[in-house]
């Protein structure tokens, strides 16, 4: 018998609550938890309509203490439960820091195995959507350091719903990363039904000879428009889409920087012990030999992420991509 | 504050009943298991000492002074309840059941001691202060969602009380109505810290009032007292009623840890003081005596069977192989992540030509 897969035209944000829909019905103990998660549907709208469906004691409005509510899913997920915590804005996990690095992540090395925390955290991240000071911060260096947790960054609904899923599936704690600035800014078919995308492995946009160009999260849209401009120059570049930021996906970057010999990165985040230089591990690590030019990494400044009035001039543009991309072609 | 939480009191520093024992909560064979168990964890906290002092073991965190706090709490609990101590509560942990074994192995500085026996719901003990009260609440939490009737305890001390996660912790039980006991033992130090200078609270178990929660102080010198209060809170959160903070006041008579010299910041006759007049342990004697449960020959023979089994625990813990190094690498996360099977391959075969 034949059947047919559905599909659904959804933006990133509808693609994470669908992903959360489809592990709510599918695991009794999943759970999602977190500031305005229940009846108002989080501040994004990302858990619409699941408290509706799955009740409150399935999807917890919780007190405004990041702390509280984060160390109470790590007490739920060593004893049996699935929780998925919502951080509402990335730049408000702070409190919670404590939470994660000192047992989220560690308490399974701790105790050899015997306790684990099955608990992804998810939290919108980034600038570009002139939100209030201390909402646009991408932080995620702080957690790739964190020995114990994963951490995944999707750049386009397919991937958002298949990387969460995969998350929840993970016997591991997982930072999810959502960037805020693709929550509505595409849409794409999404599969109705359970799938998943594995965690650590990248995925190439677009394929070319020239050059290597590496983005994620909210740098993918950049990088892509100047690798489309670039195509029109004649320069054709690899895109890689990393989607997970530890483990990176050696075998990917090594694949194409070896090809190209020449490579930019882009990374929103500030640019000092950024995702970006572990990149360039990898690269040294991999791949020193075949290199024809210096790496370009294309960031943030090393300030705080400024208030929205001057992001534009903080935040990575196809026009510093192209200009760095001119930069490797010309060394 | 102190008029509303007075210190409830069952055994007098005399030995004397202040009130009506609940002859069917505190059996005398309850009695005689409180006692025995003192003198259990007492001797067990004084070799451990001495082990540290002769290298066998690393920095330790004494605990003499809070044995009634300790083993009272403890005995309240069923093996099927969870428990989430500190570093200063293996007391509690080896009266629920943990084995000496394993706590000498953690103390001895290895990730081994960190598992609990079979069965037994121990968490490794907090050494962040105050972090694990909102894992009790989230435990807690988990099995009224699974419908069964146990609960989970947090033991912490005075000075976590100012640590935001304590508030934290406090209000999301609250709030999740989670059945929990947060167990307090007040022993008026935080490392050199006096409590004074800690909190203008003149109580500890007043600051249940911010969360619409029962707080009782108890005498935590006098076991009956901390029996009896722990075993109402247990039942409270057994029946939905949510969680109680239960403040135990006591005093630790040595150090923070072995690594600690208190001489520096109080006088030691205050501690000798206290030892004199307000001991658990005598306490209880005092008390057992004027009931007729005092037998000699029975203290002697338990004081024995004690040395015995802390003696065997030592040797257990000193003939376990060597530590691996596996064990810094396997257990990061389920399966490694290709950074670390890289790191561990790299050290390994680093360490194979080191041998060689």
């Amino acid at each position: 018998m034949q059947t047919t897969v559905g599909t659904n035209t959804l933006t990133l944000v509808q693609a994470v609550t669908d992903g959360m829909r489809t592990m709510l019905r599918e695991k009794e103990e999943v759970l999602v938890m977190g500031e305005d998660v229940g009846k108002n549907g989080g501040v994004f709208r990302a858990t619409d309509g699941l408290q509706a469906e799955f009740g409150e004691d399935r999807v917890i409005d919780t007190p405004l203490s990041e702390a509280g509510f984060t160390g109470a899913a790590i007490g739920m997920a060593i004893n049996g439960f699935l929780p998925i915590v919502e951080i509402q804005f990335l730049g408000f996990v702070y409190p919670a820091y404590e939470q994660i690095m000192t047992h989220a992540s560690r308490i399974r090395a701790r105790t050899m195995g015997h306790y684990s925390v099955p608990m992804v955290i998810r939290a919108p991240y980034g600038a570009g959507v002139r939100a209030p000071e201390i909402h646009s911060d991408s932080v995620e260096a702080l957690f790739t350091h964190m020995p114990g947790i994963k951490v995944v960054c999707p750049s386009s609904p397919y991937d958002a719903k298949g990387l969460l899923i995969a998350s929840i599936e993970d016997p591991d704690p997982v930072l999810f990363m959502e960037p805020m600035r693709n929550y509505r800014s595409s849409r794409e078919e999404v599969p109705e039904d359970k799938y998943t995308v594995e965690i650590g492995k990248g995925k190439r946009l677009a394929e070319g000879e020239d050059v290597t160009v590496i983005a994620w999260g909210a740098m993918v849209p950049v990088a892509e428009k100047a690798v489309k401009q670039m195509e029109g120059k004649g320069v054709y570049c690899d895109l890689i889409d990393l989607r997970t930021l530890y483990p990176l996906d050696q075998d990917l970057i090594a694949e194409s920087v070896q090809k190209t010999g020449r490579t930019v990165i882009v990374q929103e985040a500030h640019a000092t012990s950024g995702v970006a230089n572990d990149v360039i591990s990898v690269i040294n690590d991999t791949s020193f030999l075949y290199q024809k030019a210096p790496i370009e990494r294309v960031t943030g400044f090393d300030t705080p992420v400024p208030f929205f009035a001057y992001e534009d001039h903080y935040l990575p543009t196809p026009e510093r991509v192209i200009k760095s991309i001119e930069k490797v072609i010309s060394f | 504050m102190e008029e509303q939480f007075p210190m409830i009191q069952w055994i007098d520093e005399k030995g004397n009943l202040v009130k009506e024992i609940d002859q069917e909560l505190i059996t005398e064979d309850v009695i005689r298991n409180m006692y025995r168990n003192m003198v259990r964890i007492r001797t067990f906290d004084r070799k451990a000492i001495s082990l540290q002092r002769q290298g066998r073991i690393g920095t330790y965190a004494p605990f003499e002074g809070q044995e009634a706090a300790q083993v009272g709490s403890a005995m309240s609990l069923r093996k099927t309840d969870w428990l989430f101590p500190t570093y200063r509560d293996h007391g509690a942990t080896m009266t629920f059941g943990h084995s000496l074994k394993t706590i000498l192995t953690y103390w001895n500085g290895r990730n081994e001691g960190c598992v609990p026996p079979e069965g037994l719901h121990i968490f490794p003990p907090s050494v962040p202060i105050a972090t694990h009260l909102p894992h009790a609440a989230g435990a807690a939490y988990a099995e009224k969602r699974k419908g069964t009737d146990n609960i989970a305890v947090a033991y912490f001390g005075d000075g976590a009380t100012s640590e935001g996660d304590f508030h934290e912790g406090l209000n999301v039980a609250s709030v999740l109505k989670s059945p929990v006991v947060f167990f307090n033992q007040n022993n008026n130090y935080a490392i050199s810290v006096p409590i004074h200078k800690q909190m203008n609270s003149k109580t500890i178990a007043q600051k249940s009032v911010s969360y619409d929660i029962p707080g009782v102080r108890v005498d935590g010198n006098d076991i009956i007292a901390v029996y009896t209060e722990m075993n109402r809170a247990i039942d409270r959160a057994r029946n939905g009623e949510g969680p109680t903070l239960i403040e135990a006041v006591t005093w630790r008579y040595g150090a923070h840890t072995t690594a600690d010299d208190p001489t520096k910041y109080r006088e030691q006759q205050e501690s000798e003081d206290r030892r004199a007049s307000k001991d658990p342990v005598a306490r209880l004697e005092l008390y057992m005596k004027q009931a007729g449960l005092w037998d000699e020959e029975w203290v002697t023979g338990i004081k024995e069977e004690v040395a015995q089994e802390i003696d065997l625990a030592i040797e257990d813990m000193e003939n376990l192989p060597p530590a691996d190094v596996n064990v810094i690498f396997d257990y990061v996360f389920e399966s490694p992540t290709w950074t670390i099977e890289k790191q561990k391959k790299d050290y390994v075969a680093h360490m194979e030509r080191g041998d060689q």
